[in-house]
């Protein structure tokens, strides 16, 4: 994607990761926790630029929705629930952690000095099984997108897992913070009069082109970057906007809280059945190539969708396909109900304040 | 022919970073919170749109000059709207707009109280 020279390369690194210390240092030396919170997002915002730079885009995509997005609205919500602004500590009694963090620092940035350089083919990660990913992803998976094939199919068991802790990071919110509003809150006072209308218009026509771009990164995820972690949280960022814009009453009309919960488990469970299907047709946890009993597979004809080497990459596609959905529905309805958990606390001490 | 496209799409995209640039300064010198949101958003979106001009030419007629359209448009909605929806809560959160002369450079040093009120303490 990115074509630049190694000098001009370099200097954009430098430049951006120079941005990140800066930030980094206001985030520290703020006193404000709303200004704390805005300079993360910025932090995330200039990260997500040097990721695409990295090629990473992948990576960049779940960094801008997630870290600008959704975590700058929890920790605001977060930080409405409590105070505002940090205590000045005495100096004296900060020696210690700056100690602390500076040695571990000095710890880190030796241990970086005996990396591999960035890209370099030599490296233990590129050499053995980068490589033999590389080389036999798109064959054996038919996904071309290797990180895709890789996430999917070759890692089929960690992703598994990510997609469980994703699972129970919602489900810790959610016992700590509660599952959200319930479907029947009183109607807000109409303080507000017409002011946002200009928001609501722009709302409006922002969340189904958010929603459709969710579902294109969801299903574009085989040939391009994205996949389901990303696509899901980018729908969740619209049903997000939505309650921002229209307020959480309507929100939770179009979307329960229990319909967001019984979401975040289907996915789990879609994704942990499809493993099960294939030790049933004979093959081991999440092996797809056994996703289909040999009588089904026989009946599918073959090249069909430019499936030309026979039909055993059926059962990757679908593998894949199903195990993504999986993963979309749960960090879709987990990065909702954490939203929610928040929100609805944030109407309770709302209105205790007031 | 290409080449000079080419450099006129540099020559664009240099330009909007500037407006950026001055948007930025503009943030952060202007007295009150209106003044700072106006000059934000118009330098936002005046400056994005002379990039993703800038970047057409570069690029040439493909279908990248479709998505570039499709950035452009995404902007011109989300930059000015929330533009108002940033002067629309400080309105409602009763800042005031700062009317009369003012001194653009503060004279000697100036002392805790005006930087407080000029720099987000208007509030209270």
């Amino acid at each position: 994607m990115m074509n630049l020279s190694l000098e001009a390369g370099f200097a954009l690194n430098v430049a951006l990761l120079l941005m990140l210390v800066c930030v980094g240092i206001a985030i520290a030396a703020t006193r404000s926790l709303l200004a704390a919170i805005l300079l993360m997002g910025i932090y995330s915002l200039v990260s997500t630029v040097w990721l695409v730079v990295m090629d990473a885009a992948d990576v960049a995509f779940t960094e801008a929705v997630v870290g600008a997005g959704v975590s700058t609205i929890v920790l605001l919500g977060a930080m409405l629930l409590a105070r505002g602004d940090t205590e000045r500590h005495d100096w004296r009694r900060l020696v210690a952690p700056a100690l602390l963090a500076a040695v571990v620092g000095g710890v880190l940035i030796y241990a970086a000095l005996d990396l591999p350089n960035f890209g370099d083919p030599a490296s233990p990660a590129n050499s053995h099984v980068g490589r033999a990913y590389l080389e036999a992803a798109q064959h054996k998976t038919g996904a071309l997108n290797v990180v895709t094939a890789v996430l999917g199919s070759y890692r089929g068991f960690d992703t598994l897992g990510e997609t469980v802790v994703i699972f129970a990071a919602g489900i810790g919110v959610a016992l700590m913070l509660g599952f959200g509003p319930r479907a029947t809150l009183p109607a807000p006072p109409d303080v507000m009069g017409d002011h946002h209308v200009v928001l609501r218009v722009t709302a409006k026509l922002l969340m189904p082109l958010i929603a459709l771009y969710a579902f294109y990164v969801q299903f574009h995820g085989d040939l391009g970057a994205g996949g389901g972690f990303q696509a899901g949280v980018i729908l969740a960022v619209a049903v997000i906007l939505h309650a921002l814009v229209f307020g959480l009453r309507e929100t939770v009309l179009a979307i329960p809280a229990k319909l967001a919960r019984t979401l975040a488990t289907l996915g789990v469970l879609i994704y942990a059945v499809i493993g099960l299907i294939c030790i049933v047709n004979g093959g081991g946890f999440l092996d797809y190539d056994h996703l289909f009993a040999s009588k089904v597979e026989a009946m599918i004809p073959p090249g069909l969708l430019g499936d030309p080497d026979g039909a055993h990459h059926w059962g990757q596609h679908f593998g894949i396909f199903f195990i993504e959905l999986g993963v979309l529905l749960t960090v879709a309805a987990t990065m909702v109900t954490i939203f929610y958990g928040f929100a609805g606390r944030m109407m309770d001490g709302g209105a205790a304040k007031r | 022919m290409h080449d000079a496209l080419v450099w006129a799409g540099g020559g664009l995209v240099v330009v909007g970073a500037l407006f950026t640039l001055l948007g930025a300064i503009g943030v952060l010198r202007f007295p009150d919170v209106y003044t700072r949101i106006h000059a934000a958003s118009l330098t936002d979106t005046g400056g994005a749109s002379l990039v993703l001009l800038g970047l057409t030419l570069i690029s040439g007629l493909n279908a990248e000059t479709l998505k570039l359209g499709l950035v452009w448009i995404f902007v011109m909605l989300t930059t000015p709207a929330a533009a108002n929806a940033l002067a629309n809560a400080a309105y409602g959160s009763g800042h005031k707009p700062r009317i009369g002369t003012f001194q653009i450079m503060p004279a000697a040093q100036p002392d805790a109280a005006t930087v407080k009120e000029e720099y987000g303490g208007e509030s209270k």
